[in-house]
């Protein structure tokens, strides 16, 4: 039967993915194929980000009447689109919004992987938007969604995602011309022809493959979550703490205590972990009324096992010279059997690091003499190790070995004191407020990075935690300590944390 | 080099009488210009038209065999100038820049050649960026038309209309003695489709001529009292000439205007698609435009014919108006002509339509349903076209920002750390990739006044005062005005701020088009013109040079330039090649030499998945596209960490911000060394080796 309208295509696309290349190739098969064929674009600026959209409509000529030619839409309309590809899986979620998917007609091809925005990347946690809530809402909005990993498979592959893109409309069969027309059109183009064909034929199996099984939110495990692998196990652990600690946790808990013990073994001794065993033994007595839902314990546990294991100049240096990690970055560079790769190391311990390193007392003493501060600031230039060589690399393993004396060093004091005064504080609180424990516990967060981070965090722990005797009597405290928390992570200059605190002031005179 | 290359379509210039052509819109023009026998092209690029200006550089053989000049002039303003040339002679001129902003710099020219008149063609395209895509303020070419009694052409967005548009404007331009211009909008610009070629045409009378045979008219010039006579002749005879030939060419279009349809529609050429989608939506046309409601397209949107509105709207109830953009220049005339006319027919515009903003399909639409559901052409039940979809909360934006391995990122990375060092500081931005340092995670720069007037933007911010001001340009607007309008004015005025000059060898927000300075060896032109001679030569005493990869260097002659007691401008220029550029001239060298099996060594940095403790302050000073994160494979985090992917170029910031702002020690540099030399094999086997009794 004779079309009376044009089939429309769009695709969503990010600067520098060749969209355009894309375009540029349907146009070629269509023509080949004895369609009338309009593209257009806004391609944006030239640089390599932002989202960029083309659209294209073909109609067949032979169902136009001689001399006739149809006019051609030069953007998507809302309700008027057949197939949306997107190359991005956000961009699929950027295409719903702008209406261009609707259930009655549109097949959504999208690619699974996510180009993290600017906006994501930089929150001083978790900015991430979530990927599966958008799966549940473009298999909503679209007739048909096929979507797999088209970086994933262009890496395969060894070519460009631009391949795989058009090997993906090919694949999905939403536009009525064979393979050869597409692969004509790569040939004719005539640009890195070979690798593109083969990342061509890699998009269309895995978009057919797709098609036969739909995406279930399955295809994202660890989206914005927690991951259960870990290089630390409770198997890990001495038979001794191991005994202690499946007859003193709920079996469904022993998982958690066991990493710790493990990590904390390897991070300094077994009986650093025992120390542990002892700390959240403590709090896990106030989960006694509880033992199917420890969450105090849970919370408290993470906290303190990253507590315990704080990142110091000996820790950098034992994880940085750790067997197997020359391998790690070889596949994380992506170099080849024949290749060889050189590592250096970016370094530059502040003032206080160092004496942070050194013996309590005399960490101290030099930290209150300018003078000294001076003279050690010499040593603060940024270094380059490499740990490639045997020089470098027995450096940073012999400062690694000083983890020994770790617990004589000024660092390991003060956050020792400062682990047990916040152990103290959820210990007194869990009995009177337990949600507000719970909370308090996950404030460790605060305290994560290194030098001035590091400092920022722990002057908006201790900024919160001063306000806890009001929250403690507050029957939304809790709330109000999350509240908090959220505050201080919302930017890295405070502000948000200082209006946070000043109206929850405002808030208490209020009560008062 | 330009970022694309057009080397192999513009082939199709060549293509003669009946041929097929098959290409972008603005390939379409240019052959277009040629097939008018233009004489001489000038312009200067910005998006949507700046592949107009990649086509005519790499057209420049065809060109000059025909005897066409062609030069990327260094500003608009110099384009709209060189028009001058078909004052007096009769050559067809043509020249493109992106509009308003283009028109903006361009309107002194343009002002003097349209009250001196042309007895040459002359044609100005025009890419209207505006809607979804422009990188401008909104604003509307028409203004311009009015004020100085130009022409503008706005044809229907096919390949034929503008070609055609293109032929017939020069011939309008003729004989009206009125330069044309010609607005393409940024989807027209791009889009690909065909028509029927014709021979290329030999200018009749060449440049050569004019210089051979000087002829001067002194009524043509721009001085009293000629001027008045200009203005008097501008509505006398000009204005008129032109109505006469668009009316008597029949420019505008009446479409399927049978008597039975009592309300119509009267729209801008250039909308002609969008309109007819939507009309075939509503079920009132079918797909190759067949209207039941009749159309007036004004493919001529100024000046506007008067008896051919009223001949529309004679006899209807009511005319649809769509004119996208503010004000209703379009309308008000319309209103006009019928009141005069006394002619009763409504004229609905803005109102079912808005006033502000893009008419895109869906706007269109709506605004169409209103009006016709209004006169009892569709069923007033407003039933909406889709059902109102789910949306996707928090889907995030994606503004544009600086490439991978920018050489601009380390240097707003050092301005960010001195910012926190010495307090926030007063930065007048400018136009140009560097744009970008007024977004996250910069948010350096706090106005943008203009193309290359980063500087003059921070003239006021010139009174004693312990802390100064800083002013941004890059290298395509200090050649374009910056020069002048900032570095001379400092100079002059005694300022006594910071301006930094971004000298990244391109002209490369707008695609990588070569500017004086560019470092290339560039035929028929001389580059390599020194930013640091220029600014000295107009006085700059304080200068210094930096390159922006060294950020050590780059904070301490910022400090230095923001403490230091001499006053008076202090200019830092900032090099460092386009990294886009630059990839696009050694990556195929590079894999040229490893194909060769020569030793290469490939740079990349990466990061310590358990060393990184997910703060992510190492992306809060780049915002490299290649720095992102990734979940935390540590379980007892949930913050994701940092992560470098594999479109690294290692550019080596990385290192240079974990150092400069003493972040954390996660990051490591790996270099690959591809075919590596027999030592190099035995010295890595010794060390591993050794390195594996050390573990």
């Amino acid at each position: 039967m004779r079309r009376s309208r044009p089939i429309t295509l769009t695709i969503a696309a990010l600067g520098g993915q060749g969209g355009g290349v894309v375009t540029d190739w349907l146009v070629l098969a269509a023509r080949r194929a004895g369609y009338f064929v309009q593209a257009t674009s806004v391609p944006g600026v030239a640089q390599r980000t932002g989202a960029t959209i083309y659209y294209l409509e073909f109609f067949p000529r032979g169902d136009a009447p001689s001399g006739r030619e149809p006019i051609m839409a030069l953007m998507p309309n809302p309700g008027d689109v057949d197939v949306v590809v997107a190359s991005e899986w956000m961009e699929a979620g950027r295409a719903i919004n702008r209406g261009l998917v609707t259930k009655d007609r549109t097949t959504l091809i999208a690619s699974t992987h996510r180009d993290y925005t600017i906006g994501e990347k930089i929150a001083l946690g978790e900015g991430r938007a979530s990927s599966r809530e958008l799966f549940e809402i473009a298999s909503a909005a679209a007739a048909k969604l096929i979507g797999f990993d088209m970086v994933r498979v262009a890496e395969a592959a060894e070519g460009r995602i631009s391949a795989v893109i058009l090997g993906s409309i090919a694949g999905a069969a939403v536009l009525p011309w064979g393979i050869e027309e597409y692969q004509h059109a790569i040939k004719e183009s005539g640009v890195g022809v070979e690798a593109s064909l083969a990342a061509f034929e890699a998009g269309r199996e895995a978009a057919v493959a797709a098609a036969l099984k739909p995406l279930t939110a399955a295809a994202w495990p660890d989206d914005r979550g927690i991951i259960d692998s870990s290089d630390y196990t409770l198997a890990q652990v001495s038979p001794s703490l191991r005994a202690r600690i499946e007859n003193r946790f709920h079996a469904a808990l022993c998982d958690l205590p066991g990493m710790i013990a493990a990590r904390l073994s390897d991070y300094q001794d077994e009986a650093y972990a025992a120390l542990f065993l002892d700390r959240i033994e403590r709090i896990a007595a106030h989960d006694a009324a509880q033992p199917d839902d420890p969450r105090l314990t849970r919370a408290a546990a993470r906290a303190l096992g990253l507590w315990m294991s704080f990142e110091d100049v000996m820790r950098v240096a034992q994880v940085k010279t750790r067997r197997g990690r020359a391998e790690r970055i070889r596949r994380e560079v992506k170099a080849q059997p024949a290749d060889l790769v050189q590592v250096r190391e970016f370094v530059k311990p502040r003032v206080e690091e160092i004496c942070g390193t050194l013996p309590a007392a005399l960490g101290r003493r030099l930290l209150a003499s300018p003078r000294a501060q001076r003279t050690l600031a010499r040593f603060t230039a940024g270094r380059r190790i490499s740990t490639s060589t045997i020089s470098g690399f027995a450096l940073l393993r012999s400062i690694a070995a000083l983890r020994h004396l770790r617990r004589g060093t000024l660092r390991f004091q003060i956050e020792n004191q400062r682990i047990e005064a916040w152990l103290e504080q959820i210990a007194a609180i869990a009995p009177k407020n337990y949600d507000l424990a719970v909370e308090l516990a996950e404030c460790q967060t605060l305290v994560k990075g290194y030098g001035d981070t590091h400092e920022r965090g722990w002057f908006s722990f201790s900024q919160i935690t001063s306000l806890l005797p009001n929250l403690l009597s507050d029957p939304k405290g809790a709330a109000h300590l999350r509240a908090l928390r959220e505050a201080a992570l919302a930017d890295d200059n405070g502000t948000h944390l200082e209006r946070a605190i000043s109206s929850l002031r405002a808030h208490a005179l209020d009560a008062a | 080099m330009a970022e694309r290359s057009f080397a192999k379509e513009v082939q199709t210039l060549r293509l003669t009488e009946g041929a097929e052509f098959e290409g972008e819109g603005i390939l379409a023009v240019t052959k277009a210009l040629l097939q008018s026998g233009v004489g001489y092209v000038g312009g200067y690029q910005g998006a949507p038209i700046s592949h107009l200006m990649d086509v005519l550089s790499d057209a420049s053989v065809i060109l000059s065999e025909l005897g066409v000049r062609f030069e990327s002039s260094a500003s608009e303003a110099t384009a709209a100038a060189m028009l001058a040339a078909s004052v007096n002679y009769p050559i067809r001129g043509a020249v493109t820049w992106k509009s308003t902003v283009g028109t903006n710099v361009a309107s002194d020219a343009l002002s003097n050649l349209a009250s001196a008149g042309v007895i040459g063609g002359a044609l100005i395209v025009l890419g209207e960026d505006y809607g979804e895509g422009a990188s401008i303020m909104q604003e509307r070419t028409h203004a311009f038309a009015m004020k100085s009694q130009m022409w503008l052409l706005d044809p229907r967005p096919s390949l034929p209309s503008i070609v055609q548009a293109v032929e017939q404007g020069f011939e309008l331009s003729e004989a009206s003695n009125t330069p044309v211009m010609l607005m393409l909008r940024i989807r027209a610009c791009h889009v690909v489709g065909q028509f029927r070629a014709k021979d290329n045409r030999r200018p009749p009378f060449t440049l050569q001529q004019a210089m051979n045979n000087p002829s001067r008219t002194f009524e043509r010039i721009i001085l009293p009292p000629s001027t008045y006579a200009q203005e008097r002749a501008k509505i006398e005879q000009r204005w008129p000439a032109a109505v006469n030939f668009i009316k008597d060419r029949k420019l505008n279009e009446f479409l399927h205007d049978d008597e039975s349809c009592d309300v119509g529609i009267v729209l801008q050429g250039g909308l002609y698609n969008t309109v007819l989608r939507a009309l075939e939506r509503l079920g009132l046309a079918d797909v190759f435009g067949e209207s039941k409601i009749p159309l007036y397209v004004l493919n001529v949107t100024y000046p506007l014919v008067p008896d051919e509105f009223t001949r529309f709207a004679q006899g209807k109830k009511a005319i649809l108006i769509i004119e996208e953009g503010q004000p209703e220049f379009i309308e008000q005339a319309a209103s006009l002509f019928l009141r005069q006319a006394d002619i009763q027919t409504r004229i609905i515009g803005k109102g079912p339509l808005p006033m502000a903003g893009e008419y895109t399909g869906a706007v269109v639409i709506a605004g169409l349903r209103k009006f016709l559901s209004e006169f009892g052409r569709l069923p007033a039940a407003d039933v909406p076209l889709l059902p109102a979809a789910m949306l996707a909360r928090n889907v995030p934006t994606r503004p544009s920002g600086l490439c991978t391995g920018c050489p601009e990122r380390p240097l707003f990375a050092s301005m960010k750390l001195l910012a926190r060092e010495m307090g926030p500081m007063q930065v007048s931005a400018d136009i140009g990739c560097h744009s970008f340092s007024t977004l996250p995670p910069f948010d350096l720069g706090g106005t943008i006044m203009g193309y290359g007037l980063g500087a003059a933007g921070g003239a006021s911010f010139n009174v004693p005062n312990p802390r100064r001001a800083l002013s941004m340009m890059g290298d395509g607007g200090f050649w374009h005005n910056g020069l002048t309008s900032g570095i001379g004015n400092a100079v002059f005025n005694r300022h006594d701020g910071v301006t930094i000059i971004v000298d990244n060898g391109y002209s490369a927000a707008t695609g990588g088009q070569y500017i004086p300075s560019s470092s290339a060896e560039i035929k028929g032109r001389r580059a390599k013109n020194r930013i640091e001679t220029a600014v000295r030569g107009v006085g700059v005493e304080w200068v210094r040079t930096i390159r922006t990869y060294d950020m050590k260097q780059t904070m301490g002659v910022l400090r230095e330039a923001l403490l230091t007691k001499f006053t008076g401008p202090k200019i830092v220029i900032a090099e460092g090649e386009c990294q886009l550029n630059r990839q696009r001239r050694i990556a195929p060298a590079i894999k040229k030499l490893i194909g060769d099996g020569e030793r290469v060594v490939r740079e990349r940095f990466g990061i310590d998945a358990d060393v990184c403790t997910g703060d992510h302050s190492c992306i809060r000073l780049s915002g490299c596209p290649s720095l992102t994160v990734k979940t935390n494979p540590d379980p007892l985090r949930r913050d994701p960490v940092a992560y470098v992917d594999n479109s690294c170029v290692g550019c080596g910031v990385c290192g240079e911000v974990a150092h400069a702002a003493v972040l954390c020690p996660s990051f490591y540099r790996a270099d690959v060394i591809v075919n590596p030399t027999a030592w190099d094999r035995v010295k890595a086997r010794l060390r591993s080796a050794v390195i594996r009794l050390l573990t």
